[in-house]
């Protein structure tokens, strides 16, 4: 029974590969870009069997232990835990607990993230290549020390499936998870600057974890390196014990689990509040803006990106804390814009097959273009305005603001009509309604890079005059410049934007049904 | 097969619903293979046949949402494919296995379906009231669809179909996963709609429904019209099921299995 659920685990990671030569392309992407993060990994644990056995024992003890950590809070946060051997789904297929445990434990080992594991933890073994009781302490160490991190997941997934099955848990954590990765850089910043500025901090923190169920496993090449068999036998005990407690917690947590069905909340809820839809005026465009507002709002995969915009800001004041001055913050206007901008250019693919409503009720292309493209320039608008003036006020270079002011708004427009014209005519895979924004898309990677990136190129051709208009003003210094550049981004940008909105309101009326064939494809 | 061509008799009522060579081919599987048909308007249709007969892309081809690779489709003498506006004013669609943007209330879907269509804001809100009581929505108008059940999902999905009073309603599968209850009280509504003139083409693989609710039916099967016109005339004095069984053919299938009976 083992045997068959890690071969169904196997031919599941295999399936994957076989649905598309775009699929392939993006999971070669992803695996190369684990390999890459592996095998550094590896380089580091080869180079500490030249470093003294401090300063091997706190980096191996220290890395373990976030490893364990990151394996218990990662696939919660991102609620986008491996669900392909969902244990609800063999409820009816009566397999002895103990075989379904042991099987599902195993099978965490299947895939990306265990091999990458499981791979690192054995090079632990190099690092400690200095005697052979130390070899064969960091491989029982190695063993015991991923065994913990699959089971934790499992644990930590299981204990909380009822709870992160209800959709508003989904909602919130999928958002709230963006804000530590967009401020990844500064936190990272911060970490390795209290680090160096306390080196005899870490050792101290690193005997400390050694003795924590956490730090334990990965402590026994290290003690047994510098001779604490003692030490070694102990933290042994202490990394058994705690497999041996997961696997009950897990065992305990799955035969409830098993047998209570999955929370759905919510209760009825009269109606009489209708929202944006009362608000903005009563034709199709309206409606359409309407929709797509209150999806900025309710929906997680958008309401992900529009949390990313307040971040900006304060990646670009730690950056220029950083650096002592304040010249690049003047990107910050011309960058939101195209962030914004440009969220719209697959708003057909997240809309999926609901966008046969549209089709169905016959609304007219260019009702559909204007009102997604209003919606979003309804906060773009200011939000872009306040971002490419604020930076004046630090800097105090107000020569600049007009150029500034006139490429942002060239690229919210110009951005905004090409978006319409790109999501009228190609889809993207992005994450289904109702999944986790983080969650793999389904579909073709390939043709999804293909049209960003290519739209992209476009958006850079189409953007051209402002661009040299900048270029101009920062060769000759004369702020005249950037005064033309402010109206040709007004005027430019908002020509584009009516072409864009026209054209693409075109498509959509001659291919709307080959547009809602595509989206068919993954629902 | 009772395929009625516009210069025979019945060219002084223009059918609510003809069909006109539909075929569709997803690679190289023929899904659907040059179905014409006649719904009569006023008539309450039922389209039947088994799973992968063609259902659903025969419907969708009708609608509007999917561009078939023959024929085409008249909604009350409007081609679907000529003039796609003006016919999907004619009709109220409920698509099988689409999403909705259920990250509305279902009040807000309703309303967003009646003013996508140009709607009065004031008709929208008076009819989107009405439909909710109907449908015993009214108690969760203020949930959003995505919390909804099965059943409840489908209700919503009606009425987003209904708001414009349409004269043709093509519902497909519109009982799949709804409560006897709630089924009796969508009957109810589209027997009222049938008789105050409209006309309803529903299509199903239940054929006990059919046979009860229906006055004419089609029966579907590998992309083809096996037989065609009244229930009565179709079922030709047996059980709808027995003759759909007969039609399609297989059934009967007792043989093997005997391991079953020896437990």
């Amino acid at each position: 029974m083992v045997a068959h659920l890690l071969s169904l685990k196997w031919r599941l990671l295999l399936n994957g590969f076989r649905r598309s030569p775009g699929q392939i392309v993006g999971i070669a992407i992803g695996g190369l870009y684990a390999l890459g993060v592996v095998a550094a990994l590896i380089a580091v644990l080869v180079a500490l069997r030249w470093a003294d056995t401090e300063t091997a024992h706190t980096a191996v003890v220290l890395g373990g232990a976030a490893a364990i950590l990151a394996w218990a809070v990662v696939p919660l946060m991102a609620s986008a835990a491996d669900m392909t051997l969902d244990p609800s789904r063999f409820t009816t297929s009566a397999i002895p607990m103990r075989q379904l445990l042991t099987g599902l434990a195993l099978a965490g080992f299947i895939g990306l993230p265990g091999l990458s594991t499981l791979l690192v933890a054995l090079f632990t073994a190099a690092t400690w290549w200095r005697s052979a009781p130390a070899v064969a302490g960091a491989l029982v160490g190695a063993v015991l020390g991923v065994l913990s991190c699959v089971v934790l997941s499992k644990v930590v997934t299981t204990a909380t499936a009822s709870l992160a099955a209800s959709r508003r848990f989904k909602d919130a954590s999928s958002i709230v998870v963006f804000v530590p990765l967009v401020l990844m850089g500064p936190i990272v910043a911060g970490v390795v600057g209290g680090v160096s500025s306390s080196t005899d901090y870490l050792p101290g923190l690193a005997r400390t974890v050694s003795w924590t169920p956490l730090g334990a496993p990965w402590a026994l090449g290290g003690d047994l390196a510098s001779g604490d068999a003692a030490g070694a036998g102990i933290k042994t005990l202490i990394s058994l014990a705690t497999l041996l407690a997961l696997f009950a917690c897990w065992n305990a947590l799955l035969k409830r689990a098993l047998v209570t069905p999955r929370y759905s909340g919510g209760s009825g809820k009269r109606g009489g509040k209708l929202g944006l839809f009362g608000l903005l005026p009563a034709t199709p465009t309206g409606a359409v803006a309407a929709r797509a507002l209150t999806y900025w709002l309710r929906d997680p995969r958008y309401a992900a990106a529009l949390t990313v915009v307040p971040l900006l800001p304060v990646i670009f004041l730690f950056e220029s804390g950083q650096s002592g001055g304040y010249s690049m913050l003047m990107v910050l206007g011309p960058l939101t814009a195209f962030v914004l901008a440009w969220s719209i250019a697959a708003d057909v693919s997240y809309d999926n097959t609901a966008f046969a409503l549209h089709l169905a009720t016959g609304v007219r292309g260019i009702d559909d273009r204007l009102g997604r493209a209003l919606a979003c320039l309804a906060f773009a608008l200011p939000v872009v305005l306040i971002f490419a003036v604020g930076p004046f006020f630090l800097t105090g270079d107000w020569g600049w603001l007009p150029g500034i002011l006139g490429l942002s708004l060239g690229v919210l427009f110009t951005g905004l009509g090409l978006s319409s014209i790109v999501s009228a005519r190609y889809t993207s895979s992005v994450p289904l309604p109702g999944d986790s924004p983080f969650k793999k898309p389904p579909g073709n990677v390939a043709q999804t890079l293909a049209v960003q990136f290519g739209g992209m190129a476009v958006l850079l051709v189409l953007l051209l005059p402002e661009l040299v208009l900048v270029i101009v003003q920062s060769v000759t210094g004369d702020p005249l410049w950037g005064w033309i550049n402010l109206a040709m981004g007004a005027l430019l940008g908002v020509v584009l934007f009516v072409a864009g909105v026209r054209i693409g309101g075109r498509w959509l009326d001659r291919r709307g049904p080959e547009l809602f064939a595509q989206l068919s494809v993954h629902r | 097969m009772s395929v009625q061509l516009p210069d025979s008799a019945s060219t002084f009522r223009v059918p609510a619903l003809a069909l006109r060579g539909l075929a569709k081919r997803f690679g190289g599987k023929i899904a659907v293979d040059g179905i014409s048909l006649d719904v009569p308007a006023g008539s309450f249709y039922g389209v039947v046949g088994p799973n992968g007969a063609g259902k659903t892309t025969t419907l969708s081809m009708a609608t509007g949402l999917l561009r078939p690779d023959f024929g085409t489709a008249f909604i009350h003498g409007v081609d679907v494919w000529a003039k796609p506006l003006e016919a999907k004013k004619l009709m109220g669609i409920l698509p099988d296995g689409v999403r909705l943007f259920d990250r509305l209330t279902g009040e807000q879907l309703v309303t967003y379906a009646g003013l996508l269509r140009g709607m009065d804001r004031e008709i929208v809100a008076q009819r989107v009231g009405e439909l909710l009581e109907a449908l015993d929505l009214s108690g969760d108008a203020g949930t959003l669809v995505v919390d909804y059940s099965a059943g409840m999902t489908k209700k919503i999905a009606l009425a987003s179909a209904l708001i414009h009073a349409p004269r043709l309603l093509v519902l497909d599968e519109p009982f799949e996963s709804v409560d006897p209850i709630s089924a009796a009280n969508i009957r109810g509504i589209l027997d009222n709609y049938v008789s105050s003139g409209g006309t309803v083409i529903v299509s199903s693989h239940v054929m006990d429904l059919v046979q009860r609710m229906c006055d004419h039916v089609a029966v579907v099967a590998a992309g083809r019209v096996l037989a065609a016109g009244t229930v009565d005339e179709v079922r030709d004095g047996a059980t709808l099921e027995d003759r759909f069984v007969q039609l399609v053919g297989g059934g009967n299938r007792t043989k093997g299995l005997e391991w079953l009976r020896t437990f």
